[in-house]
């Protein structure tokens, strides 16, 4: 049987419930979501409890998923909400421990002071535009991709990045920071 | 993000907290298992109100008691 038949086979199965086509799914799926929601919330953790979340709520809605959607999309937009939901609630990103990228190197301290202000500044900004911060200018994901896993426009996508900017801005320019 | 400003911003932002390269470690169905196990143990909320309510109606006519235990 061709791959594409077989995987519509499975998503029909899923959609009615069946536990085996979920198993197949969530197996196929884990590791793309995964990826998706530890790039949202930072934190790899969580993000393996968030991404079991996410196919909780999967489960759950599998009567109202149509076999003929792109059942990746769907889980992707399903999982942004559950990571969206975890930012709102922790208010807090927890910084991970990776070096910085090799730039331009300054005195140590002022960088550190600098980092240390962004990071502030960025966990002032309310989740749904932390979300749109982090994938669209710290893992340059494309707008439409962003938009398509928020359900929302590209040119709200654009919107929100225009907000985060300009309160991060004025955020650091308190703490004395001239960006 | 056309501006000075702006570009430094998403510099700094990129030094703050570089982006995330975090591969799955483990396989999670066994976790998805549980929960789904656990889940379907539930006693579903309207099993609950059933039971509250026949409760409730035992202590209002306790004279049905005995007619019921005979039934049973």
């Amino acid at each position: 049987m061709p791959a594409l038949e077989q995987q519509s086979d499975v998503l029909q199965q899923f959609a009615r419930g069946e536990l085996g086509a979920f198993e197949s799914l969530f197996r196929q799926y884990q590791g793309e979501v995964y990826r998706w929601v530890v790039r949202i919330v930072r934190d790899p953790a969580a993000a393996e409890d968030l991404t079991v979340e996410t196919f909780w709520r999967i489960f759950r809605a599998h009567a109202r998923f149509d076999p003929k959607r792109n059942f990746g999309g769907w889980a992707r937009r399903i999982a942004t909400n559950v990571a969206l939901d975890h930012l709102k609630s922790a208010r807090l990103s927890v910084p991970l421990e990776e070096d910085p990228p090799a730039g331009a190197v300054q005195d140590p301290a002022i960088q550190q002071s600098l980092r240390q202000c962004t990071e502030r500044a960025f966990s002032m900004l309310p989740a749904k535009l932390q979300s749109v911060v982090t994938l669209a200018l710290i893992e340059e994901r494309s707008y439409q991709e962003i938009a398509d896993a928020l359900g929302i426009s590209v040119g709200a996508v654009k919107v929100r990045v225009f907000r985060a900017v300009r309160m991060m801005r004025k955020q650091l320019k308190q703490m004395g920071v001239e960006p | 993000m056309n501006d000075k400003s702006d570009e430094r911003i998403r510099e700094l932002l990129k030094q703050a907290l570089p982006p995330v390269r975090y591969e799955l470690q483990r396989d999670l169905w066994p976790q998805m298992l549980e929960r789904l196990q656990t889940r379907a143990a539930a006693v579903p909320w309207f099993d609950w109100a059933l039971v509250a309510l026949l409760a409730i109606w035992l202590v209002a006519s306790p004279a049905i008691i005995p007619l019921l235990l005979y039934q049973l």
